[in-house]
């Protein structure tokens, strides 16, 4: 059974839907990739799944339960997780406050998973007390990724991790991900750097028009010379 | 040294307690800034609410015989706190939670606070008239005379219970505001929450309940505030919407949204505004001695009347907007 799977989800913000029909299955052990033109619904389909839009047709299934419409303060409990794009850290707040955020649902002992978040970015450790808005870039994206880790969550949804950074950075953060994917945590993430992102990705989908037009493996989706043509550029 | 303990009198106590009751009020606007991102208007409504409640609870205390050590206002003040808080919740049920759910624009809130402003006032006028109240109608105010001709002063230091009272509470209500918002899980939400609300959702943080929370804290301030404002003068209708524009000047100049602003812009404007009505030469009188004939002072040397203090906090929150538009302590731009 896939950890997370869509069915033909139809949704967008009261006026004409933006999904028309979107399918997604990802297991734990995958990377899963969604690439596509702008307006294609890509970041859509992430804030479908969480609740941030409405659904109007169609099923999303986690963890063998049906979450159309849920909102996050019920999901984050089950397990998942998501990091939005912009605006992704509590800037007035400091590092360590960022990460217990994170943990808000949890009524548990959360210094082990803290301590974990700390050892993925050490960089972080060293500036647990500095207000996250004076971080760089790259830096702010690794609170946001530690705070959305907090949860334990079994699956990370991220809206384009590496948009606005660095190529340096790019490949670091991907490297994390995948990091934090070998740990057991279940990848959903949205990317622009489609060819890259792709490169790694156990699972890819391809959206344009609010449907899916390919899905594969990402490497069979780089080597498809229909999608190297329409998608990635030649 | 006469004239010293003159100017402590009339300017740092009375601005004190002045800036300790703007500072209270303050909190409570610049907290539901935070949270809801309107500017709440009706929030004087909750301090004359708040004072109104104490008032009829001290009035129960001394018609049943309960005698106190400190003036009743004081002891009835935690449980009118409650009630003030309860009301500040059914006042968000009953009009701004309606007009949330339907996504109204902040400028709606807005009015509608200024609707419960009105409806609120119209309701106090019903029941209590339009007249003024006093907590000490049968309990006598103490009064504190300290005496200080060994520093060479003709003059007392005066202080009243209520004050001491009224200094005394406001900073322990600072220091666990200051915890709560530190130190505690709800706390830190409501920080998160007024930092970036839609990051606060994805989180997974009951934003409703930070909500109720901001209310609850809110309406117990106002009604703090409220209630030492009325120990301290006069209790009446319009009480508190009388000194609102002061109380949402502090609230834009420590920075909308930021409570320790809120703090320091309540104490700035109420030391300005007494600083500004104070007579000078009451200080200066004696450098008439050195002073040449011609430049004497004259006997009345205030900055402005007493009857235009209001505009020294508009001077602030102007010459502020100009200068550090985010206010003292870097607040939201709304």
């Amino acid at each position: 059974m896939a950890l997370i799977e869509l069915k033909h989800v139809v949704g967008g913000y009261g006026g004409a839907p933006i999904l028309n029909g979107v399918d997604i299955a990802i297991d734990k052990s995958d990377i899963g990739v969604i690439v596509g033109p702008n307006g294609a619904g890509k970041s859509t389909t992430l804030k479908a799944i969480f609740g941030l839009l409405q659904v109007t047709g169609g099923t999303i299934e986690f963890g063998g339960e049906n979450i159309v419409n849920s909102l996050p303060d019920r999901l984050v409990p089950k397990g998942l997780s998501f990091v939005p794009q912009e605006k992704n850290v509590f800037t007035a707040m400091s590092v360590e406050e960022n990460l217990e955020m994170g943990a808000f649902t949890r009524r548990d002992d959360f210094s082990d998973t803290m301590a974990w978040v700390y050892e993925m970015f050490p960089v972080l450790a060293e500036k647990r007390r500095q207000p996250a808005g004076e971080l760089s870039g790259g830096q702010r994206q690794m609170v946001a990724m530690g705070r959305a880790l907090m949860s334990k969550p079994t699956l990370l949804m991220l809206d384009e991790p590496s948009a606005g950074l660095s190529p340096r950075y790019v490949i670091e953060i991907f490297e994390t991900i995948a990091r934090v994917n070998k740990e057991g945590v279940g990848i959903l993430m949205v990317e622009q750097n489609a060819r890259q992102a792709l490169a790694f990705a156990s699972k890819g989908f391809v959206l344009a028009g609010g449907q899916n037009r390919f899905t594969g493996t990402g490497p069979e989706l780089i080597a498809d010379p229909e999608v190297a043509k329409s998608f990635l550029g030649g | 040294m006469t004239e010293i303990v003159f100017f402590i009198n009339q300017v740092i106590i009375s601005g004190l307690v002045l800036g300790c009751i703007y500072a209270l009020g303050a909190i409570g606007i610049t907290l539901i800034f935070g949270i809801l991102r309107f500017a709440h208007f009706a929030h004087s409504e909750l301090m004359t609410g708040g004072a109104f409640i104490a008032f009829l609870l001290a009035s129960a205390f001394t018609a049943w015989g309960i005698a106190t050590p400190i003036p009743t206002g004081f002891v009835v003040l935690p449980i009118a706190m409650v009630l003030t808080a309860i009301l500040a919740l059914g006042i968000d049920k009953g009009f701004y939670a309606p007009l949330r759910k339907r996504g109204a624009k902040p400028v709606t809130l807005l009015i509608a606070s200024i609707g419960v402003t009105l409806m609120v006032q119209g309701l106090i006028r019903l029941f209590f008239g339009t007249g003024t109240y006093s907590f000490f109608e049968n309990e006598p105010k103490a009064i504190f005379r300290i005496d200080t001709s060994v520093i060479g002063s003709t003059r007392a230091l005066v202080i009243t219970e209520p004050q001491v009272l009224m200094i005394v509470v406001t900073l322990v209500s600072v220091v666990a505001l200051h915890l709560f918002l530190t130190r505690s899980r709800l706390g830190k939400a409501m920080r998160a929450m007024a930092d970036n609300a839609d990051l606060a959702q994805v989180s997974g943080i009951n934003t409703a309940l930070v909500v109720r929370v901001t209310w609850v804290i809110a309406g117990a301030l106002a009604c703090m505030a409220g209630t030492m404002l009325a120990l301290d003068v006069t209790l009446k209708p319009d009480l508190a919407f009388n000194i609102i524009l002061p109380i949402f000047a502090a609230a834009i100049v420590g920075g909308l949204g930021q409570a320790y602003g809120a703090i320091a812009g309540g104490l700035l404007i109420g030391f300005a505004e007494t600083l500004a009505v104070f007579n000078w030469t009451m200080l200066l009188r004696p450098l008439n001695a050195v002073l040449p004939d011609w430049l004497q002072l004259p006997p009345s040397l205030a900055l402005v009347p007493t009857e235009y203090k209001l505009t020294v906090a508009f001077l602030i929150l102007v010459v502020t907007l100009l200068v550090r538009p985010t206010g003292i302590f870097k607040g939201a731009s709304s």
